[in-house]
């Protein structure tokens, strides 16, 4: 089933000349990188679907990452700790019915459907790139729709300075957490600046798909800028807070993963160096770009931080 | 029981499966696109080869007791296959981490062996086998004589240590794969122990 079909608009209506134009280079482009890259990186499978949707601060070189590597490539401890793990101890997993609850320093909190949470916003394709902690990545094309959607919605008291965001906790359904790995349930959290970021996404949907258990459905968060932990997965709670939100790695490991977490190739992580990363499929390492690509758009949000303190 | 005949051929040629398996795997994803070792090839086969380092040196310290207990005293002569395909594994797993994980990246190299404990752990460990795997001919035992050659020779004790460890803190979370190879060397190491002690211990 999926949730909330985009509008029947023709996308020519919707997207601005030049960005479609540039979207045709883009594919052309990305269709000659493929040819070339052919030799390293691995074939989509014909009966895999196509990628869809907006691309998103892509480099010039960058390719979505194909259906199959996106949807066995994971990490998601709630179903193991193997990359291999959700694809495999999720396949039972049924997110629907699915209720949201929003809560804390705000006008209009409630619990909700999904469906109902979803339903006002206009569902979007974006391609993102997507940066791993563990110094590999992809470029995924989600759907779903704006996080800053749903907190005006909520409407946050001028209290509030961040959300937090927590998994369902349910070890039957999710085996994984009947291993103490984690503090479960997982949980995130965020400036309510960066959270009303245009590209802060909650995405439903994949390659233009409802989202596959193991990507964290039926609703997770993509924060492109920041480490994929970031994007909590299965999400059942947001909460308004004046407090900085514990989150989940850094209650973990405190010196090895940050509240903020953006992707900074200047900031090694303790046991590994962040300066480059492996494109899933691609041999060679590539530089990793501060905020992953997307410092344009985001990096006034962290003027004045000192970014090596607040990694 | 005796020797099977063909023992050490078999042996010989069932250690050279997993490395067979990594190397094919590792050429096919890479040159090919294939996916054998899956998503990430490179970091699956780097995993696959450490571990198969410290199974095979699990074997090698499990030809004594199992010697011992079940008296098959043939099985000494094959120490020797065990430990150097743990030293071949461990020289894999480098070069894997050298040439296609890092890519010679020799400041990434020189910053990981200096600020990362784990890999010096790591390179520590390996650099101890090299003069057990130099030392491992007939010819070098009898020119050590037998009683220095085992005294060098205890420093397998010290790389299984440094192998363990160098997992255990590679780990991100989960440290099951890791408590269980520990485990095996708990139990190898509490066996010599306790041999010792029995020896020791007035009759």
């Amino acid at each position: 089933m999926l949730i909330g079909r985009p509008v029947d608009v023709k996308s020519s209506e919707i997207t601005p000349e030049s960005l479609y134009v540039n979207r045709r280079e883009w594919l052309a482009s990305a269709a000659a990188g493929a040819v070339a890259l052919s030799v390293f990186g691995p074939a989509a499978r014909a009966q895999d679907p196509q990628p869809v949707g907006r691309p998103f601060g892509l480099q010039p070189d960058d390719k979505p990452t194909p259906w199959q590597d996106v949807t066995t490539y994971n990490n998601f401890y709630e179903f193991g700790t193997d990359k291999s793990d959700p694809a495999q101890n999720s396949k039972n997993f049924k997110p629907l019915p699915w209720t949201i609850t929003v809560d804390g320093m705000a006008s209009k909190p409630g619990k909700f459907q999904l469906e109902d949470f979803i339903k006002p916003s206009t569902v979007e394709d974006r391609i993102y790139r997507h940066r791993c902690v563990e110094a590999w990545s992809m470029v995924i094309p989600w759907r779903g729709i704006p996080l800053a959607d749903v907190i005006k919605r909520a409407e946050p008291l001028a209290s509030a300075k961040y959300v937090a965001f927590t998994t369902l906790m349910d070890p039957s359904r999710m085996p994984g957490q009947q291993l103490g790995v984690l503090d479960w349930p997982y949980t995130e959290g965020l400036r309510l600046d960066e959270a009303l970021h245009p590209l802060a996404f909650l995405a439903t949907g994949l390659y233009g798909r409802t989202l596959p258990n193991q990507n964290g459905a039926p609703v997770r968060l993509v924060v492109p800028w920041k480490y994929g932990f970031k994007g909590i997965k299965s999400i059942v709670r947001m909460t308004f807070t004046d407090k900085q939100p514990k989150t989940a790695w850094n209650t973990q490991t405190p010196n090895e993963y940050g509240f903020y977490s953006n992707v900074n190739p200047a900031v090694d992580h303790p046991r590994w160096s962040q300066a480059k990363e492996r494109r899933i499929g691609e041999f060679l390492r590539r530089p990793t770009l501060p905020f992953n690509g997307y410092a344009d758009q985001v990096a006034s949000l962290y003027a004045g931080m000192d970014l090596k303190k607040n990694y | 029981m005796k020797e099977p005949r063909g023992f050490g051929v078999a042996l010989i040629a069932a250690s050279l499966l997993p490395a067979a398996y990594a190397v094919y795997g590792l050429a096919s994803d890479i040159l090919r696109g294939t996916r054998v070792l899956g998503s990430n090839p490179i970091k699956e086969g780097e995993h696959f080869l450490g571990e198969w380092t410290l199974r095979f040196l699990i074997f090698t310290l499990a030809i004594t007791p199992l010697r011992q207990i079940l008296k098959w005293n043939w099985l000494a002569k094959h120490r020797r296959t065990l430990g150097l395909f743990a030293f071949a594994y461990g020289v894999m797993h480098w070069l894997v981490y050298i040439f296609l994980d890092i890519q010679l990246d020799l400041q990434e190299m020189v910053t990981d062996v200096i600020k990362r404990p784990y890999i010096l752990i790591g390179s520590l460990g390996l650099l101890l086998m090299v003069p057990l795997a130099l030392t491992s001919t007939k010819r070098m035992i009898a020119r050590l004589g037998g009683k220095l050659w085992n005294r060098l020779h205890k420093l397998v004790y010290v790389t299984s240590v440094l192998g363990v460890v160098h997992f255990w803190m590679s780990v991100k979370a989960d440290i099951t794969r890791p408590a269980l190879f520990a485990a095996c060397f708990v139990a190898l190491f509490g066996y010599r122990i306790w041999k010792w002690r029995s020896q020791a211990a007035p009759a």
